[in-house]
């Protein structure tokens, strides 16, 4: 018997048995050492006439969105399907741009599909991740005749994704502060009011950390745009501040506007147009841009790489510019639209409507949160731009305080 | 060839082990040692300062959670060792309709009943809400984000996990012995203390190590029910993985807490005088 057989087929005691199980382990741990890297290099001029060349419809799409961000009745997806006999999926399942990114992280890099053709992500530090790394398609400016002709021209020229590459805006909205008015009595205007102690432990602040950064900045009349390291570390410490006093209640994702909704915070950080829709379904919810600055943020459509049906996801992307879609879909959101001729085409509408209806279009109209003016863009920042080494340096300030 | 038997049927529960539990914990092992960013890849350094930083940032959380966990799996067994006692010996013959409705919540996702659990016990919701229009409690009264409400969220998560193993070692305790006791002139105190208990004490142990473990990791109760200071590690374990993409802290945090759990077990064994833990847990 050769000594290999031996081996094998010879009785062993456990130990034996355990030791062989340690060195196999020891061997896979070599193989499984590194995560490798993903840095993609910058599309060639000919990457998106080679990515588009061999691609052509294939009748579906799947959405994922945010929820909160499509009429109930999927109004503008299913004009789509009858003008284009294109099926649709629509999930709502992106809750919060990091929590999503972790989750699309390792399938992508992976080289797996996501199932998803489209995905919305905010200008942020994920989104320039998602670029950075190669999982977004870059797109066939071609094939986006609407986006060309409807598009406002700050949402062609945006500093995160020049030249629209790889996405186009679906919607922006205003973080401010959203307030319950069966429990705040009086007239918030000041973001100081969100340090206010007579409102302790009714005070709700987001979770993330470019969210909630701005707004310890506004505070301190830093501009985040220009912040610097050592601005972070004084809004970390004022933040950490609120937090300590136990001002603050809790630090929300997604969720502070059933909270602020059902009275569990009476002010809390906001997006614009979650609390108009809530006002709308007749909830005692008011919103407001701080007197110090709001921050101004846009969800972008992109296509992950490996989608099945990039071609539809495009028609669809492009499908939403058409200012009569952009129209319905905003009188629903009720966030900014990139296509600035939906304000005409609800003044047409407003025309015509009459009694509740007719105020209730009048007012978006009106809405300097809706339809900005450039005094109003003037008073809104975006989030703080950060490269890789800086986010290590930003997340801890923040997280430290929105996860003692 | 027959002494061979018992290698190649054990084989399948070996590969499953070897797949499922040793190269994850390899591969975790190793990415808790390695630097760099998810962008520019991470390498290995060796950098066993990951666990001090890790375990220096996040001590407060740490000790919290095992904290938590400790006075959930202490509200279980309180709540629990009387249910499953209760269940074994004066459910007659309703006893497993007692034991389906055990197991009736879980017939709904864990996350969703603990989001119940929010909207119930919400400040002006239909419980609270309620009893403040009653002017029966004050108006600042609230459960949700405080400590009671993550440990009793936990409590309630896990409570069949402990009871059903207690209910299985009560079970198994022999009427006969119970009446020797009484027939050696022992009070039903006595008896229960001197006799049922003792014989009941596996399934306590293997109870509170089901619980225990679980409910100290646990990130969704903190995260619905908790509020401004009741992050647990489970959470900053998460954070540190699907936000900051810092794959070593979260793999060291894990290894931390899987270690501080394993040592919290081996000295409750050697402290119930159980002399072989598996042995213990397994039967």
């Amino acid at each position: 018997m050769n000594p290999l057989m031996r081996g094998m087929t010879q009785p062993r005691t456990r130990r034996d048995v355990f030791r062989i199980a340690g060195y196999s382990a020891a061997g896979l741990a070599l193989a499984a050492c590194g995560v490798q890297g993903q840095k993609a290099a910058p599309p060639k001029a000919d990457a998106v006439a080679d990515f588009w060349a061999g691609q052509k419809k294939n009748g579906k799409v799947v959405f994922a969105n945010w929820p909160e961000y499509m009429p109930e009745d999927k109004g503008p997806l299913e004009k789509f399907k009858q003008d284009t006999g294109i099926a649709y999926e629509y999930k709502e399942v992106i809750q919060e741009n990091a929590e999503f990114f972790g989750k699309v992280d390792p399938v992508l890099r992976a080289g797996q599909s996501l199932g998803y053709d489209i995905v919305v992500m905010t200008n942020g530090i994920q989104l320039q991740h998602m670029i950075e790394l190669g999982y977004a398609v870059p797109l066939d400016h071609s094939k986006l005749p609407n986006f060309q002709a409807n598009a406002g021209q700050k949402y062609k020229e945006r500093a995160y994704d020049p030249g629209s590459k790889y996405t186009v805006p679906y919607t922006s909205g205003v973080t401010g502060i959203a307030y319950n008015t069966e429990f705040v009595k009086e007239e918030i205007t000041s973001i100081e009011s969100l340090f206010d102690p007579k409102y302790k432990g009714r005070v709700g602040m987001m979770a993330d950390a470019q969210e909630i950064a701005n707004f310890g900045m506004f505070a301190l009349g830093i501009d985040p745009e220009k912040s610097t390291e050592a601005d972070w570390r004084k809004a970390g410490e004022k933040l950490k501040a609120q937090s300590d006093a136990g001002i603050v209640r809790k630090y929300y994702d997604q969720s502070y506007i059933d909270a602020v909704a059902k009275g569990d915070v009476w002010l809390t950080m906001a997006w614009s147009g979650d609390v108009f829709q809530r006002q709308l379904a007749g909830e005692p919810v008011r919103f407001v841009v701080p007197a110090e600055g709001g921050t101004i943020w846009t969800d972008n459509m992109l296509i992950p790489k490996g989608a099945a049906n990039p071609v539809d996801a495009l028609m669809l992307m492009d499908y939403l510019y058409q200012p009569a879609v952009a129209a319905e879909l905003d009188e629903f959101i009720q966030f900014v639209t990139p296509v600035p001729a939906v304000q005409d085409l609800l003044r047409e509408k407003a025309k015509a409507a009459k009694g509740e209806e007719k105020k209730t279009l009048d007012d978006m109209i009106a809405s300097a949160l809706m339809f900005p003016t450039e005094a109003d863009y003037a008073k809104l920042r975006s989030y703080t731009r950060l490269t890789t080494q800086q986010e290590q340096v930003f997340n801890p300030i923040f997280q430290s305080v929105t996860q003692a | 060839m027959r002494r061979l038997t018992p290698y190649l049927l054990a084989l399948p529960s070996w590969m499953w082990l070897a797949i499922f539990l040793v190269v994850p914990m390899v591969a975790m092992a190793s990415v808790s040692l390695q630097t760099g960013n998810a962008i520019d890849g991470f390498a290995m350094t060796f950098s066993f300062s990951n666990y001090s930083d890790a375990i220096g940032r996040y001590s407060t959380q740490l000790a919290r959670s095992l904290l938590y966990g400790a006075l959930a799996t202490v509200a279980m067994l309180v709540i629990g060792y009387p249910v499953a006692y209760f269940i074994a010996f004066k459910a007659g013959a309703r006893k497993s309709m007692f034991l389906f409705l055990l197991l009736l919540p879980f017939f709904v996702s864990f996350v969703l009943r603990t989001i119940s659990w929010n909207f119930l016990l919400s400040d002006n919701g239909i419980l609270f809400g309620t009893l403040k229009d009653w002017g029966l409690l004050p108006d600042d009264f609230h459960v949700l984000a405080t400590t009671f409400a993550v440990v009793g969220g936990l409590t309630y998560n896990f409570l069949p996990f402990m009871i059903l193993p207690i209910y299985v070692a009560l079970e198994r305790v022999d009427p006969r012995v119970v009446e020797a006791a009484h027939d050696l002139y022992a009070t039903r105190a006595a008896a229960f203390r001197r006799v049922v208990l003792p014989l009941s004490l596996p399934g306590v142990f293997a109870g509170v190590l089901m619980t225990f473990v679980p409910a100290t990791a646990d990130p969704i109760n903190a995260a619905i029910l908790g509020g401004r200071s009741n992050t647990m590690i489970g959470n900053i374990i998460q954070t540190e993985y699907l936000t900051n993409l810092d794959y070593p802290t979260a793999s060291a945090l894990s290894f931390t807490l899987m270690a501080v759990l394993l040592v919290g077990i081996f000295v409750y064994a050697r402290a119930l005088g159980t002399e072989n833990v598996l042995e213990a847990a397994a039967r």
